[in-house]
């Protein structure tokens, strides 16, 4: 409890620098809550463009229901398929109709053929497990074409892997600056409670108890910084949502995440700054 | 016990502040550290309580060596030295009775204990009035009496006063050597680094003379361990490596 009166007194002590310290803190975290909330959004984007990723069969004109559907019944159980649909000749005309409104008086006289619509699952849904399953269901004799945009899913793909890569190395380096410029705040504020720590250490004070008030100042300034980058993201989430276009922001996951990124930062700075400042006393 | 054995601390190659040190201190002993500026007088302290290693040599004080001491060791024999600065070093947004609080609080003393031993050590210098005034209220002297309270609070084997007195004027030098003289006749040493020959001269305790980072002189033993040099207690200095310069001429009036 002595450090955390130790903590609290340091920065009524030095009400400023504790206040610069967290605001150092907080943008620095806002400008890699920006960063983040543009990757989270681009991530969605991607998710939203696989979820059309399909596997479609087109089944030759009277083919009897019955063995359609123990057809469907026999690709629901492959272990990439979620869910399966038939969709009829009928069904195929007015899905046509609504993709292509400006257009639709082009089928009216046309008969598309009746499908079998195969939605893989999320994770499944790579180009090697689509060819896989699309060359399985063109086995059976009734299919006539299956069409599942080979070409396309392989673009999406690789550019699912330049997004994560760019999102990784972009977000280690958002992250890397907001670590080296929150260390350097705390270690001002260890330089200017240098006396303090000599006259500690000279009257007996283990380096474990000139520690903890540094972690523990070091655990607040993050949280708070960290809710402030929070709120400032929040605020240009808001604006740019209500503004310029649609956006998604962090789940609750990814916002105790970010205060605990923030945190963490917190205390590793502090530990990081007063292990070095001790080494030399 | 302090002992000081072969000691040398070498800074660079050409800055040596110590050599061929060796020195034993007992307990309930005082003993002056003279020798000009840059003689090594503070070196030996700092490596006393260990905020230096010798390069050369061993030092031991309570059966701790300081080579081989961990960095936890030292803070546990730090608790059973207590060291007084010229400077004073309190810290400045603290009561009095704040700064010796926290040499009890930092080394996990009791609390409920905490209010009984500062009283008892501020009443002991004779700062009680003063307990709640900030240093910046009190005179040179006075903080000097705090920075010496915090060094006794914890009860300590041995003083260690680098040049306690330099800041001060004739009067508060007067009242600061006499304290420590009293905390001496309780049972605790002290070792006092001073300029102040008269001081030195004025009383019968051991004298150490350090010169050129080498003792020079030791009233304790029976001869001094450089026969060229003529130690400054005693016999006027001739022949010595700074006669002429040390001690400083009187301040012209």
């Amino acid at each position: 409890m002595l450090a955390l009166r130790e903590a609290l007194n340091a920065s009524r002590r030095a009400p400023l620098l504790s206040g610069l310290g967290v605001l150092t803190i907080g943008f620095s975290l806002f400008a890699f809550g920006l960063f983040a909330l543009v990757a989270v959004n681009i991530r969605q984007a991607l998710r939203s463009v696989e979820e059309r990723v399909e596997v479609r069969a087109f089944v030759a004109d009277g083919t009897p229901p019955e063995a359609i559907a123990a057809a469907m019944s026999d690709i629901g159980s492959f272990p990439e398929v979620a869910h399966v649909d038939f969709v009829s000749q009928e069904g195929a005309l007015a899905r046509a109709r609504k993709d292509l409104g400006e257009f639709s008086d082009v089928f009216e006289e046309a008969t598309l053929p009746a499908s079998i619509d195969i939605h893989l699952r999320p994770d499944l849904r790579g180009p090697d497990n689509v060819k896989s399953v699309a060359e399985r269901v063109k086995s059976y004799q009734f299919v006539d074409d299956v069409r599942y945009g080979e070409e396309w899913v392989e673009k999406l793909y690789r550019l699912r892997g330049i997004a994560q890569a760019a999102g990784l190395g972009l977000g280690l380096a958002f992250a890397a600056v907001a670590i080296i410029v929150i260390a350097a705040t705390i270690r001002v504020s260890v330089l200017a409670r240098e006396k303090e720590i000599s006259i500690m250490r000279l009257v007996g004070a283990t380096d474990g108890f000139v520690r903890a008030p540094f972690l523990i100042d070091g655990f607040i300034k993050g949280v708070i910084g960290g809710l402030l980058a929070l709120l400032l993201t929040w605020i240009a989430y808001r604006l740019i949502d209500t503004r310029l276009l649609r956006l998604v922001f962090f789940d609750s996951r990814l916002i105790f995440a970010g205060i605990l990124a923030g945190a963490l930062i917190g205390v590793a700075g502090s530990a990081t700054s007063v292990w070095r400042h001790l080494r030399r006393i | 016990m302090i002992t000081l054995e072969d000691v040398a601390k070498e800074y660079t190659h050409t800055r040596v502040a110590l050599s061929h040190v060796n020195l034993q201190v007992k307990r309930g002993e005082f003993v002056f550290l003279i020798g000009p500026s840059g003689s090594g007088k503070t070196t030996l302290l700092k490596l006393v309580y260990m905020e230096e290693k010798p390069t050369h040599g061993e030092v031991w004080v309570n059966g701790i060596q300081s080579n081989s001491a961990k960095r936890s060791e030292i803070s546990q024999l730090r608790r059973k030295l207590g060291i007084v600065f010229q400077e004073f070093r309190l810290l400045e947004d603290r009561t009095a009775e704040q700064n010796v609080a926290f040499a009890l609080e930092v080394t996990g003393a009791p609390k409920n204990t905490i209010p009984a031993r500062v009283a008892r050590v501020m009443n002991q210098v004779g700062l009680a009035s003063k307990a709640t005034q900030l240093p910046r209220q009190l005179s040179g002297g006075e903080q000097q009496r705090v920075a010496i309270a915090r060094a006794l609070v914890n009860e300590p084997y041995f003083i260690l006063a680098d040049e306690p007195t330099g800041n001060l004027d004739e009067r508060a030098t007067k009242g600061v050597f006499q304290l420590l003289k009293d905390i001496n006749a309780g049972g605790t040493s002290v070792i006092m680094a001073t300029h102040d020959l008269e001081m030195v001269r004025s009383t019968d305790f051991r004298t150490v003379e350090l010169n050129h980072g080498r003792i020079v002189f030791d009233s304790a033993e029976k001869a001094p361990p450089e026969t060229r040099y003529t130690p400054l207690i005693g016999q006027p200095a001739i022949g010595g490596p700074n006669e002429g310069n040390w001690p400083p001429p009187p301040p012209q009036k």
